[in-house]
Parts: structure tokens; sequence; C-alpha cells
């Protein structure tokens, strides 16, 4: 490990900050033209062509808001609600690999660089951890506020995030038992050949999610829980509870919630496109394209998949109502976890004849 | 959860679905979309439009009020303020015996009911098709007669001359309510002129299509037609 592999390693988080920084600027602009296509409006289309750039607009004019400050916060973690939204959001997309590892030879070396901003062992555990913390900003967020609304949204956020973190985990087991690793490049490279049905190779993708389909439909919900997003936005709701936890907020460090919101979002939908669509496998044709189109193909391949589960995601909040509470925790508590309870046995147990054999022979 | 789809939660989910997809899709290829890019493109509105007023001129440039004050005693909301006076002998002002010399509409007040033009004897006061009179304060939302009053080519005036919200084009058009309305009118002689020219468009065409009158219509309206 010499200097240059530092340098790359520097240089592939700060790759994936920029890239972050980008998506969610387009994914602003992009759930605003969806939602206005599916209302029959125009939506956008000031700012730059076709509006792309109205994010940038308002980010700007968040920038030069005044940042108010109420009398009655806990100042300390009133500043720091913000930037613990945002930091999570950016470190939870560090493990997701986003392209195909690439080797380039630097100082008479080859090097190995890897399109993640880093492929922990327990990468698995390092995104549910992540964005366990993701939900103390929403929380303290909620409290520091020293405001009856925020306090709601904080309650709610406390509430939902337990219920749904736990459907979430659980639902991710099973992938990591069908794998046999957290690592995520691994859970990867599982899925990158093609399925093998009665001994017959039937040409299709062997993605998680063929087996894997129900783990697939609770982390889908979770995921949409986890994210605060509609139906399940109850934490700033803002018909009911004018905004939750960021009612008191202002300026950047508003932007910063909103900033942390769509990083989640895109996080989820390349989780879900990693654990369960097999992440950025798919043709690539090496040997027939020029080898950098090759290089470059998974990526393509990577936000293709990604680009469909965000249409969902908006797809879902141009839909649907907002649920109750008592609805939120009952699809939480009564069927999201039980079922997914029921799924993880099953597919253990099924693993474990797989591997061991029937008990009785 | 209350299920009035008589589809269960899970079958109103899809149909819920299907009914933003089906828009989404419909509004991607162009239909649906009923938005119009207004400063940039005007919709075209319909003839009877009641827009600002106006007060037109003969084509040889007499102001065609009169001062009979009969608008601003037609009106609801009492937003006209009317003063006639006696046309000077050397520089008649009117072709009639007076003329109006004060002449306010307080566009605040203006219900836009167009009793005035249905009151006026001599078509002086039209509506056109203009809307756009916003302004900054209140003064300035009292129209007198230096806005109302067309110029020599049927202009008139406090239109932001070099801005393209104003449809010059229009306002050769005949107001269509002053027309379904004339003195002698009934509706079924929206098709004939009875109507003076005006300066700047001369004698404004009948209102568009709809002169094509029902036979039964025609019948006991023989000799007023002829």
């Amino acid at each position: 490990m010499d200097w240059i592999d530092v340098l790359l390693v520097v240089a592939r988080v700060v790759a994936v900050f920029a890239l972050l920084m980008g998506v969610c600027t387009l994914l602003v602009w992009f759930e605003r033209k969806v939602v206005a296509d599916m209302q029959n409006r125009v939506g956008p289309d000031r700012a730059g062509p076709w509006g792309i750039l109205q994010t940038v607009a308002d980010g700007v004019k968040l920038f030069f808001k005044e940042q108010v400050t109420p009398r009655k916060v806990e100042l300390g973690l009133y500043l720091a609600a913000p930037m613990l939204a945002a930091v999570p959001a950016f470190l939870m997309f560090m493990v997701v690999p986003f392209g195909r590892p690439f080797t380039i030879t630097l100082g008479g070396e080859e090097r190995l660089v890897p399109l993640q901003g880093a492929d922990l062992n327990v990468g698995l555990l390092y995104v549910l951890a992540m964005s366990s913390v993701a939900v103390y900003a929403v929380v303290l967020a909620g409290w520091s506020s020293g405001s009856k609304y925020p306090l709601l949204g904080g309650v709610r956020a406390t509430a939902q995030a337990i219920s749904y973190e736990a459907a979430m985990g659980l639902s991710l087991v099973p992938v990591v038992l069908f794998t046999g690793s957290m690592r995520i490049s691994e859970i990867v490279a599982a899925q990158s050949s093609t399925l093998t049905f009665l001994g017959w190779n039937i040409g299709f993708p062997a993605w998680n999610v063929v087996v894997l389909a129900p783990s697939f439909l609770i982390f889908t919900i979770s995921a949409v829980a986890e994210t605060n997003r509609a139906p399940f936005d109850l934490v700033e709701a803002e018909q009911e509870i004018v905004g939750g936890f960021h009612t008191e907020y202002s300026g950047l460090r508003f932007a910063l919630f909103f900033l942390a919101e769509y990083i989640n979002m895109f996080t989820m939908s390349a989780l879900a496109v990693t654990l369960f669509f097999g992440g950025w496998s798919g043709p690539a044709w090496d040997g027939v394209l020029p080898a950098a189109v090759s290089a470059l193909l998974p990526t393509v391949w990577f936000f293709v998949k990604v680009l469909v589960f965000l249409f969902i995601f908006v797809w879902l909040r141009a839909t649907l109502p907002r649920l109750r509470y008592d609805q939120l925790m009952t699809l939480g508590w009564k069927r999201l976890i039980p079922s997914s309870l029921v799924w993880l046995f099953f597919i253990g147990g099924a693993l474990a004849v797989r591997r061991f054999g029937l008990p009785w022979s | 959860m209350a299920d009035t789809t008589g589809t269960g939660p899970l079958g109103a989910f899809f149909k819920g679905m299907a009914v933003t997809g089906r828009q989404f899709i419909a509004t991607v290829f162009g239909k649906g979309l009923v938005t119009t890019k207004y400063p940039q493109e005007m919709r075209e509105k319909p003839q009877r439009f009641h827009g600002r007023h106006v007060l037109n001129r003969y084509e040889d440039g007499m102001e065609k009020c009169i001062g009979c004050e009969l608008c601003a005693g037609a009106c609801p909301a009492r937003c006209i303020y009317v003063r006639g006076a006696d046309n000077p002998d050397d520089r008649p002002v009117s072709p009639g015996e007076r003329y109006g010399f004060v002449y306010e509409i307080n566009m605040l007040r203006c219900i836009f009911c167009g009793l005035c033009v249905e009151a006026c004897p001599t078509e002086a006061i039209t509506h056109t098709r203009l809307f756009e009179m916003s302004t900054t304060n209140r003064a300035d939302a009292i129209y007198t007669k230096t806005e109302l009053l067309v110029d020599e080519e049927g202009r008139p005036n406090h239109m932001f001359e070099t801005d393209r919200l104003a449809d010059f084009d229009e306002l050769g058009e005949a107001d269509g309510w002053m027309r379904a309305t004339a003195p002698q009118g009934r509706a079924a002689y929206e098709g004939q002129v009875s109507w003076s020219g005006s300066a700047g468009v001369g004698v404004r065409p009948p209102e568009a299509g709809q002169s094509d009158l029902p036979e039964e219509a025609g019948e006991g309206d023989g000799e007023d037609r002829a």
C-alpha cells in the first residue's frame, strides 16, 4: 500500500460523493417531472433544458436564505441534526458497488480499482447500521426544535424506524444466508451468472429476486418506510404536523435534510438493485465492444436498474395516500415482521436441507 | 381499511397505480396536458370574452361616446363615472350634441358584467379581450379617458407598446357580447352587422361561426332581416 493506493481510495470516495450530489440534483428534478406527468402537469421547465437545472436554482436559493434559529431550540443538537442526516446518507452508499472493478497500471504496478467507496466484509450490516443512525437525525431534529409539531414528527420517526428497521433487517437475512456473505461485492458476484433450473441453463440472470421474491417485497416496503417517503411519510406529513421534524429548519439546514432524503431514496434503490437484481452485472460483451465501453457498460446497467426503482418510488408517491399511524404499525408489526420471520424460517430450512440433507435420511 | 372498490386492499393498490400510470403515459405522449406556457403562448380567448373596456371612435376619428351616462346608470358595481359636456362648436369631439368629458372606470370594482356595453346606445364602450391589467397601486387601476379612449388606429393606450402580451389583432375583431345584444338585437342576429364602423378597424365582422341560423328561427324574423 503506497501513496498511490491512498490516492486511489481518496479519488474513489470523492467520486462517490460527487456522484451522490449529482444524482440527488437530478433525482429531485426527475421526481418533480414524473409526478407532474402523472398529474397532467408540465412540471419545472424554466431553468435549463426541460427545467433540468431547477434543483440547482433551488439549491442556490436555499444557500442564500436566512437560517432562522427559533429561541427555544436546544442549539447544539439543533445544529447537529442536519449534519447527522446528511453524513450517514453519504456513508451508506459507500459500500454499494456501481460498476465493474477495473485494473489500471499506475507507478509500474497493476492496481484493481473497485467502483465503490469501500468493500467492507460486513457491508450489509454497515448499511443497516447507517440507516439506523440516519433516524437519529430526525428524532433529534424533532426534539431539539423545542416546538410541538417537530416533536410529534420525531416521535413518529422513532416508532416507524424501530418497526421497519426490524422488518428490513429480517428481510435481508435470507440474502445473507443464500449468498453466504455480507460483502456486497460478493453478493453481486453471486448473481452474475445465469440461472439453472432442473439442470437446464434457462439463460435468465441468477438474480436473488427469483428465489427470494418475498424478501424483496418486504425489503421494498420497508425501504420506502425507512426513507420516510409517501405513503409512509408520517414523519413529515405536511397536512397534519406542518412538515414534522423540519418545521423549524430553514435555508441550508433544511437543504441538508432534503439532500439526505433524496440520497437515501437513491441508496435504497441501489441496494434493492444490488441485493436482488444483480447490481451492475449484465452483458458487457467483452471483446466485442471496445474495452472502455465494456468497462463502462456495467455502470450503465446499474443506473438503468436503479432508475426503474426510482420511478417506482415516485410512482408510489404520486399514487398512494398517507397511512394512518395505526395502519403503519399494523403493517409493520402484524404483517411484515411475522411474514419475514416465516419466510426466514422457510428459507433457512430449505438451505439447511440443501446443505446437510434431510434430517431423517 | 374500508374497502369500497370490492377488489381488496391489494387490488385497490394496483387499481390506483394503474390510474397514475395511465395518466403518466398519456402525458408523456402529449395527451391530457392542457397547460399553455402563458407568457410565451397565449390561449385563444372566446369571442365574447369580457376583458378591459375601450372607448371607440368612428372611422373619421370622432368619439362615439355622447356622455349620456347610461353605462354609469347600468353599472351594478357603480364603478363608472361619466360627465358629459356640450361639444364645442368649432371643434366637435363627437358627432352628437354632447360628448363624454370625463370617463373613468375603476377596474378594481368592475365585475366585467358587460351591462355598460349593453346599455350604450352608440357602441362607444365595448369589451376587448385584453386582460392584463395588473397595477402596482390602486390609483393606476382607475382607467381614465386617457387609457380607455382608442387612438386613431383603434388601439387603446396604456397597453405596453412593446409587450408581446398585448394581442393587437384581437382588437380588430368584434366584441361578441355587444354584437349579440345590439340595439335591434336578439341572439339570432349574431351573424348580422348592425353596428357602426370604428377607427382603425372599420366595420368589424360579425361573430364568426354563428351566422348559420336554424330555419325555424329565421321564419318569424324575416322582415327584420331584410
